[in-house]
């Protein structure tokens, strides 16, 4: 019986990541609205963890770029994550995005959400949201449409044929442009946009997607350090309504917004605990001085 | 009532931010009163008389820029640089081939009713089964409009779901349309070999010789321009178009945030064929013909470089350079032959080394001091 | 013409008329002719029965006048004068020589003779091909009695039998001596003697071709009760095998042409695709012109040939050096004028070079005309080798695919043992860091560039070998060449080698059943099939670097 119901659900999603029917389909697409789920239950968190990672490993041509990698995120968390070049920290990432493939282990989003078996456009609806580590943004578009296309919306092709924004989302748009600090930049093409301000416009489409968990790359790279400051408080705002996970080299930054750290090394977990645990622990201590 | 209300809206908006396509509508507005007029209206003498070979030849340029505008949609838009967009042309052109074929009845050379001349001539005894129905414009007008959807369909499919991509697409789009002019070349396909479908009589029952079927065609081909074209600004304005422009420059971002690329990219694909086939169907009974030839890669190359030159992303750029290029082909073959692959040639060279915005953006880098000209879309893979 | 041919039948029954009045005085006062003299009279004079017997009985004379004169006769060169004389020429050859073909004295006066040639018919063609095969039989040249084992062959009697045993006897040269013995063999096959029926089904076996198998079938014949005829076990169960044999024995040399036919077809494909292998695998720059850089090597070809018209069996050790230089330097020029601007545009790289592959198609005609223009096969190249009875392979096509494989072998020691090679390798793994290191990016890709068009350009005078020379020679080979280091995987050489090969197989393989356009139309289809599937082609480079 319960194989069954495996088999149907691995089956469903199967057809879910080939929709292209959903152009006519209604409606069978986890659509969420303002701020909650439109079909609740997508994402089980009942056990109070959002995301679990277990097991991983990724290999490039015989180099381990993640190693049996274990690591849990609770719901409403904000974990920060460190470790030197190639730790695995970006491979962890896409792994949870569906950009990579582990060639083991498991990867949850909830207690139902098999990450591995979802594309990265189903793992983005299931409330997932990532920022590169290199700012990326739609350059032709102006900041204020960059934000609208990352609105929480039907993404169904047949949908933005007809949509129109709502006076709400509007205003929500302007919000968010106010809080990244772009509202003078509203209408000029991303593309002009200063290397922070990308970096900030990156974090304002994150914040209309309102995902469950936000992936955050180097989020401070290239910011002044008032721009650090906003970042943090900014980052410590959102959590408790969302996960957010943070991968920072900048130790300054991580100690100002760090309540638990995570510390990777060649492709699994190092040390795991607050900031002052993990600077202690002499195997980290080890593992940067000896570098 | 809402609903027109919404889309009245929406149009009176788009035409005034949309100058260039103000100033297209109205010329095609123009050509659909006075090449009328000029053709039957006024007698051989008249100074102002338009020729029927005239409007038949701006009917073909009408149909090319309709074919144009179909592969900005794509590429333009989109950065899937289609360099088999003339074999949906072709296919459409073939759907209504066939229907016209089957017009002829017994009035063809061999006075066969129920096969057509080639086939009589190749000893068949019966008709394919794939020429069923096409002896009814309904069916004919339904496949025109289904077979290069369906082929765009399945062929992007194929490729977007395995993110095939820049290049890549560029040349197996080639390859594809290389595939199909080597098929209907074989006589064995059943659709007149090398020499094609041609001896057309009538349309619909009306003699494709007149004058007034002539001046018909050219009407209907301006008309469905003008409604592509709507259609198409009205899309690419929508969020729809947004989110489409969105994949071309960061196809990565735009996953990650939620949209399925792919599909995007296949609905787009699918309805630039159908487009594209439309074209093909108006442009069939106008020129008289359809061969193999259609197919040939070098055809849906110069297309490329038509909408090259009108400036890409602005669809009147596209409709614009289908009608000057075509226009300068017909005066360089006429005077100067030889000069013309030159001309071809070096326009290609000219175009991606000097006007990356093509014709349409020269006009808008005078207007204004505008923002910086189209970077490479294809290339600069997010992340 | 026809008139003509009228005219010469009137004048050869006045003629006729004529001679037969002479023929009589000269009898009278000769000596008593000789049996070699009075054949020869009756071949002047006789018609075709006589003729025919004449031959018969000329090929039992032995004397070594015969020969020529039955060769003669065959080839056209046997006339009679008018006074019914035998004159022989030495046909097409300059100065023609007329000699008598009795006396063997040359004939300096013929002006005012009419000549008259001896006609024969398809018959007589048949029979004195047999006399003069069973003439040169005893020739003291075992080439010349080799021809004429064959020549006997095909024209095998039961009359010839005691003949040919009688040769081989005394045959020494095994060549001939198995010609001779699968003669024999055909008959052999009905003799009485057991073992003797099963020596000639070996030997037939051995032989293979079309008519043994055929003799061999007879054997095999059913009568209406659906039992064999033959009634020996042994024959029955012999011939049986050989014909199995045969049969096994043909389906391999049929599978092992097609596969050459694949192979030759896979190194054009070949050097087609490693000079575009380079600059799309290393540059990642879609060169359309790619096509015409070959067809500017072929036409280079065709210039050499031109310059030197006493010298066509060097030409082609010198037409590639040259397309190298002519077609590489074209390719500097287009990387240094064109491409280097378009660098990280690669859809825009594809039209700018497919406007110059238009730019050179329409120079090259208005320079050389559209028309096909015909490049010479040096003698080594032309001819085939006969490996057996069974499968011949071109000289052309071997020394393509031999020159194919040295040129790809070259190019992998270039790239793998030179500086140059180093940094190409360098700036297509890593440019920004290659520049760092020192390197000159932009003078590698220019050297890059010019190395696979150089490549191209030698591609075209292989080209120039197999097919016409015209401006749409590059056309066709653009897609199959890119189909084919996209199937082979991009950037990996030996990838190319192997899909350029392996489509090349494919193609021949399949064209038998399907038709050669039917075949490339579904090689089309399988390869964008494949390439939806493995987007890297079948040797993918690894790693998180290729993703970017």
């Amino acid at each position: 019986m319960n194989n069954l119901r495996q088999t149907w659900q691995q089956l469903q999603q199967g057809m879910r990541r080939d929709r292209v029917f959903d152009f006519i389909a209604e409606n069978r697409m986890p659509f969420r609205g303002q701020g909650h789920m439109a079909l609740p239950g997508v994402v089980d968190v009942s056990h109070g963890t959002l995301l679990y990672l277990e097991n991983v490993s990724v290999s490039f041509d015989g180099f381990r770029a993640l190693n049996n990698l274990t690591l849990y995120i609770d719901d409403g968390e904000l974990r920060c994550i460190i470790g030197p070049n190639g730790a695995g920290k970006t491979t962890m990432m896409d792994v949870i995005t569906g950009k990579t493939r582990p060639d083991s282990g498991n990867a949850f989003f909830g207690q139902t959400l098999d990450l591995t078996r979802m594309s990265e456009t189903d793992i983005a609806n299931a409330g997932i949201g990532r920022k590169f580590q290199k700012p990326t943004v739609f350059p032709r578009h102006s900041a204020f449409e960059n934000l609208e296309l990352a609105l929480q919306a039907d993404r169904r092709p047949w949908h933005t044929m007809r949509h129109r924004l709502t006076p709400t989302q509007q205003l929500q748009i302007e919000e968010t442009l106010h809080t990244i600090g772009l509202l003078a930049e509203r209408d000029r093409p991303a593309a002009l946009l200063s290397h922070g301000q990308k970096q900030w416009l990156e974090i304002g489409m994150l914040l209309v997607q309102n995902p469950r968990l936000l992936l955050v790359d180097e989020p401070v790279a290239g910011m002044t350090h008032q721009e650090m400051e906003q970042t943090a408080q900014l980052l410590t705002h959102l959590a408790g309504r969302h996960s957010v996970v943070v991968v920072e080299h900048d130790m300054d930054f991580v100690r100002s917004i760090a309540r638990r750290v995570t510390v990777l090394h060649e492709g699994s977990v190092l040390a795991e605990g607050t900031m002052d645990e993990v600077q202690n622990n002499p195997r980290v201590v080890e593992v940067y001085l000896g570098e | 009532m809402q609903k027109s209300s919404f889309f009245t809206t929406t149009f009176r908006e788009t035409l005034l931010r949309d100058r260039g396509g103000a100033v297209l509508l109205s010329v095609l507005l123009l050509l659909m009163i006075f090449i009328p007029l000029l053709n039957l209206g006024t007698g051989v003498d008249n100074p102002l008389h338009v020729s029927t070979y005239t409007v038949t030849l701006l009917g073909k340029y009408l149909c090319f820029a309709l074919l144009a505008l179909s592969l900005d949609l794509v590429w333009g838009y989109c950065g899937i640089l289609s360099l088999g967009h003339g074999a949906f042309f072709a296919l459409g052109g073939y759907a209504m081939g066939m229907y016209l074929m089957r017009q002829i009845g017994d009035r063809g050379v061999y006075g066969n009713a129920e096969l057509p001349d080639f086939m009589v001539f190749l000893n068949w005894q019966e008709l394919p089964w794939y020429w069923y129905g096409f002896d009814h414009f309904w069916f004919a007008a339904l496949m025109v409009v289904l077979i290069p959807g369906a082929l765009a369909f399945v062929f992007g499919w194929l490729a977007f779901r395995s993110r095939v991509t820049g290049v890549y697409l560029s040349i197996i789009t080639q390859a594809l349309t290389y595939a199909l002019m080597l098929a209907f070349f074989r006589n064995e396909m059943g659709f007149g070999g090398n020499n094609g479908l041609t001896d057309f009589k009538d349309i619909l029952g009306y003699n494709l010789q007149q004058d007034g079927t002539r001046v018909t065609l050219f009407f209907l081909s301006a008309l469905l321009l003008a409604l592509c074209y709507a259609l198409s600004r009205y899309l690419m304005n929508a969020k729809f178009g947004r989110v489409i422009v969105a994949i071309r420059d960061a196809e990565d971002r735009a996953r990650f945030i939620g949209y399925r690329v792919e599909n995007y990219k296949l609905w787009l694909f699918t309805l630039a064929a159908v487009i594209a086939g439309i074209a093909g169907a108006l442009y069939v009974p106008q020129v008289g013909i359809i061969n193999p030839g259609e197919f040939s890669p070098l055809n849906s190359i110069e297309l490329v470089v038509w909408v090259a030159v009108g400036g890409r992303a602005t669809l009147y750029g596209a409709v614009a350079g289908a009608g000057i290029i075509n226009y300068a082909k017909t005066w360089f073959t006429s005077i100067l032959p030889e000069v013309w692959l030159f001309a071809l040639g070096a326009l290609f060279v000219i175009v991606t080394l000097f006007l990356p915005d093509g014709l349409a953006g020269l006009l808008r880098r005078r207007k204004t001091a505008a923002p910086p000209a189209a970077q490479s879309q294809s290339g600069e893979a997010a992340a | 013409m026809k008139s003509l041919h009228s005219l010469s039948t009137l004048l050869r029954v006045i003629l006729i008329c004529g001679v037969t009045l002479g023929a009589g005085t000269v009898a009278a006062d000769a000596v008593p002719p000789d049996p070699l003299t009075e054949t020869a009279t009756m071949l002047a004079n006789g018609d075709f029965a006589a003729k025919e017997a004449a031959i018969e009985r000329l090929s039992a004379i032995d004397d070594p006048r015969v020969l020529p004169m039955l060769q003669a006769m065959l080839a056209g060169n046997l006339y009679r004068n008018d006074d019914g004389r035998l004159l022989q020429s030495t046909g097409s050859d300059q100065p023609v020589t007329v000699t008598d073909a009795l006396s063997g004295q040359q004939q300096s006066d013929i002006a005012g003779d009419n000549l008259k040639k001896i006609s024969i018919n398809n018959k007589l063609r048949g029979a004195l091909r047999s006399s003069i095969a069973v003439l040169s039989l005893s020739h003291g040249d075992a080439a010349v009695r080799l021809q004429a084992a064959q020549d006997l062959l095909e024209r095998m009697d039961d009359k010839l039998v005691p003949l040919l045993r009688q040769q081989l006897q005394t045959e020494s040269d095994t060549r001939v001596r198995r010609v001779l013995q699968l003669a024999l063999a055909f008959g052999d096959i009905n003799a009485n003697d057991s073992q003797q029926r099963l020596q000639a089904i070996e030997i037939l076996a051995d032989d293979g071709q079309v008519e043994a198998r055929q003799r061999l079938t007879t054997l095999l014949a059913t009568g209406t009760d659906g039992k064999p005829l033959e009634s020996d076990a042994a024959v029955l169960a012999a011939a049986r095998k050989a014909v199995a044999r045969i049969d096994s024995r043909a389906e391999l040399y049929g599978f092992a042409e097609t596969f050459f036919f694949g192979l030759s077809l896979g190194s054009v494909l070949l050097l087609a695709a490693i000079g575009l292998a380079i600059t799309f695998g290393v540059m990642g720059v879609i060169n359309m012109a790619h096509g015409e850089l070959m067809m500017l090597g072929a036409y280079t070809t065709y210039v050499v040939q031109l310059l030197m018209p006493n010298a066509i069996a060097y030409s082609l050790f010198v037409a590639i050096p040259a397309a190298f230089l002519v077609s590489g330097l074209t390719g500097i020029a287009i990387e240094r004028g064109v491409i280097r601007f378009l660098y990280g545009r690669p859809l825009e790289t594809l039209l700018a070079t497919f406007g110059i592959s238009l730019l050179l198609q329409q120079l090259v005609r208005s320079v050389f005309s559209p028309l096909n223009r015909s490049v010479a096969t040096p003698e080594w190249m032309s001819g085939s080798w006969q490996i057996n009875s069974m499968l011949s392979i071109t000289y052309n096509r071997l020394y393509i695919l031999l020159f194919a494989l040295a040129v790809f072998a070259l190019l992998v020691l270039v790239l793998k043992k030179t500086r140059l090679g180093l940094q190409v390798r360098a700036v297509s793994q890593n440019r920004a860091m290659a520049r760092a290191m020192g390197v000159r990016s932009d003078w590698v890709d220019a050297l890059t560039f010019g190395l696979g068009s150089g490549i191209a350009g030698v591609a075209g005078v292989a080209l120039s070998q197999l097919t016409n020379v015209g401006p749409n020679l590059g056309q066709g080979f653009i897609i199959d060449s890119f189909m084919v280091v996209v199937f082979g995987g991009v950037g990996n050489l030996w990838g190319t080698l192997v899909g350029a090969m392996t489509l090349g197989v494919v193609n021949k393989f399949m064209e038998p059943w399907s038709g050669a356009v039917l075949a490339k139309i579904l090689v089309l289809v399988f390869i964008i099939l494949f390439i939806q599937k493995r987007p890297r082609g079948l040797f993918p480079q690894k790693g998180r670097a290729v993703e970017h």
